[in-house]
């Protein structure tokens, strides 16, 4: 019950990532590697505001700022200075790895013994679950739950009415076809700049809650998670089918938490967690080849 | 009304000569005038139109659109005054938004993108009205990815949102090239009936002579960056596209000739 509910948990946080290489992949067309080091960065600015006593709540907004510093930075390499997509996100990422070791002062900081947000949700969901007949184990971990199912859903519609909006259309459009919004007066440099900031504040709010739900900050988990992120959306348009914005978005989420739960099939069933990245990126890969497969020559697309 | 004043854009071919693909060009459109560019492959008509849209940067010569002095505004800039209709239906519409969604994108051209509501009922009607007065039935798609429309239709929903705010001037860059003969002949009368109901500025690239002939009050045929034919009025109406077709057959003749007399010389003294 516990596992099950844990899982659940973290696959809703990852779920931030899998939501933030949504926008930046699928309506921006842009394979953001600054994930990888935007998740590290979340976690570890989230972790050293907690250590030195900001409010959690600040720390996790911090972390989230400095995740979408990341993704301007990227796309600014790219949009002004013409790098290739790919290399500004390795770039970045690159010198995120530095960074995040300085910040944090070394490779990992408990926060076992710091106040964090999910232990104030914890504090404020729990006690009315356990009247309600739980034991105070299972009543925490609902309570972590259902805060994360809170977070992702305000995620989610904020995202989805941000893309309704003039600007958010113009964005998406602009992601879509960038000749079709440049003549129509929009500046798809900029609109780039403003997608990729907002993915990785995503990717760096769902860091920082998992650093603060798994109780430490390492250096290093931000790797994979773009990989992590595409899996999720594949995983979720495999569920629902073709859908519009909301259904996508959703999808995507609910790609997330199915994959979290396959992996753990899987581990229970017997698979060498030194596996587990390798298996992701093979999800990916077979996501990415399949529909050619399916519909052979029917959609061919020849840009 | 647009003035082109000495534009020259050149390319230098690696390893080859500097090819001057706008050479010192100078061009004046009154207001509400319908201009058709023809010209051979590789005469320098797209560059001409580039030039004007932004997407080709002048070297020397400047550019006047509407009383506003625009020779560096960038491509972006200049959608605040100019529409544009691009020869691949892909290119200008975008694919994975709905038809609504891609006229609301065309609605704020040139303004600042708000945070207010994209797609509301008052854009939906105008929408359904302004389409179904063009293509009676494509009202009925405003909710349907744009993607899933024919060539020929996506072509009149981009000239409908090119035009959704009433441009200064219009640029069409052969927009009919990629479609079969049926449905070009429906986007070139849509084309025609906008650009009269509004009495747009309009400047056609094309490459088929009847609608040279056809369309238009004035017609310009380029040629190696130059405008080799300038003709209005009473001419351009009486032009068919049999006169067209000798015309560029007398350009090629000369091109042949001149070819051959410059392998003549290579071979001389090389």
């Amino acid at each position: 019950m516990i596992t099950l509910l844990s899982t659940w948990t973290f696959g809703l946080a990852l779920a931030l990532v899998a939501l933030g290489v949504f926008v930046s992949y699928r309506l921006f067309s842009f394979p953001d590697i600054t994930t990888d080091g935007s998740f590290a960065l979340g976690a570890v600015v989230t972790a050293v505001l907690l250590t030195v006593g900001i409010d959690p709540l600040l720390a996790t907004l911090g972390g989230m700022v400095a995740g979408g510093l990341a993704g301007c930075t990227t796309a600014l390499l790219h949009a002004s200075l013409g790098i290739e997509r790919l290399l500004a996100g390795i770039l970045v990422t690159t010198a995120l790895a530095s960074v995040n070791l300085v910040v944090l002062g070394r490779s990992n900081v408990p926060l076992s013994t710091t106040h964090t947000l999910l232990d104030r949700a914890e504090a404020t969901l729990a006690p009315p679950l356990e009247q309600a007949g739980l034991s105070a184990v299972v009543a925490g971990e609902a309570a972590q739950l259902i805060f994360m199912i809170a977070i992702v859903a305000v995620a989610i519609v904020a995202l989805w009415v941000f893309f309704r909006t003039q600007l958010g259309t113009a964005m998406r459009a602009g992601g879509d076809t960038a000749t079709m919004a440049r003549a129509l007066g929009r500046d798809t440099g900029g609109m780039t700049l403003a997608g990729l900031s907002i993915a990785n504040s995503l990717t760096a709010l769902s860091g920082g809650l998992v650093a603060q739900y798994q109780g430490f900050a390492d250096v290093q988990m931000g790797i994979g998670m773009v990989v992590w992120g595409m899996a999720s959306v594949f995983l979720g348009a495999a569920l629902v089918g073709p859908v519009r914005l909301g259904g996508a978005l959703v999808a995507t989420a609910a790609g997330s938490v199915t994959f979290r739960l396959l992996v753990a099939a899987a581990l229970r069933a017997g698979l060498d967690p030194d596996w587990l990245k390798a298996a992701t990126a093979v999800v990916v890969l077979t996501a990415l080849v399949a529909p050619r497969f399916f519909s052979r020559g029917s959609h061919a697309r020849t840009h | 009304m647009l003035e082109l004043t000495d534009a020259l854009v050149s390319f230098a071919s690696p390893g080859g000569p500097v090819v001057r693909a706008v050479d010192g060009v100078s061009l004046t459109l009154p207001a509400g005038s319908f201009v058709v560019v023809i010209g051979t492959n590789g005469s320098g008509k797209s560059t001409l139109l580039g030039s004007i849209a932004g997407t080709v940067r002048l070297d020397r010569g400047s550019l006047r659109l509407a009383g506003h002095e625009i020779t560096h505004w960038r491509e972006y800039e200049r959608a605040r005054l100019v529409g544009r209709v691009f020869q691949d239906p892909r290119a200008g519409t975008a694919a994975s938004l709905t038809v609504l969604e891609n006229i609301a994108v065309a609605a704020c051209r040139g303004q600042r993108a708000g945070l207010r509501w994209a797609t509301g009922r008052q854009l939906r009607e105008e929408a359904a009205q302004r389409l179904a007065a063009i293509v009676p039935g494509l009202e009925t798609r405003l909710d349907q990815p744009i993607g899933s429309l024919s060539g020929g239709q996506r072509q009149i929903v981009t000239l409908v949102m090119a035009t959704w705010r009433r441009p200064e001037l219009l640029l069409l860059d052969e927009h009919t090239a990629a479609l079969d003969p049926a449905a070009a002949d429906r986007v070139i009368q849509a084309t025609s009936r906008i650009i009269h109901e509004q009495g747009l500025t309009a400047l056609m690239v094309t490459h088929s002579l009847n609608q040279a002939a056809a369309l238009g009050d004035r017609l310009l045929l380029i040629h190696r960056g130059r405008i080799v034919l300038d003709v209005q009025g009473a001419v351009k109406r009486r032009l068919t596209a049999e006169d067209l077709a000798d015309r560029f057959d007398a350009l090629r003749r000369g091109d042949q000739l001149d070819d051959t007399a410059a392998r003549t010389l290579a071979e001389a003294y090389v």
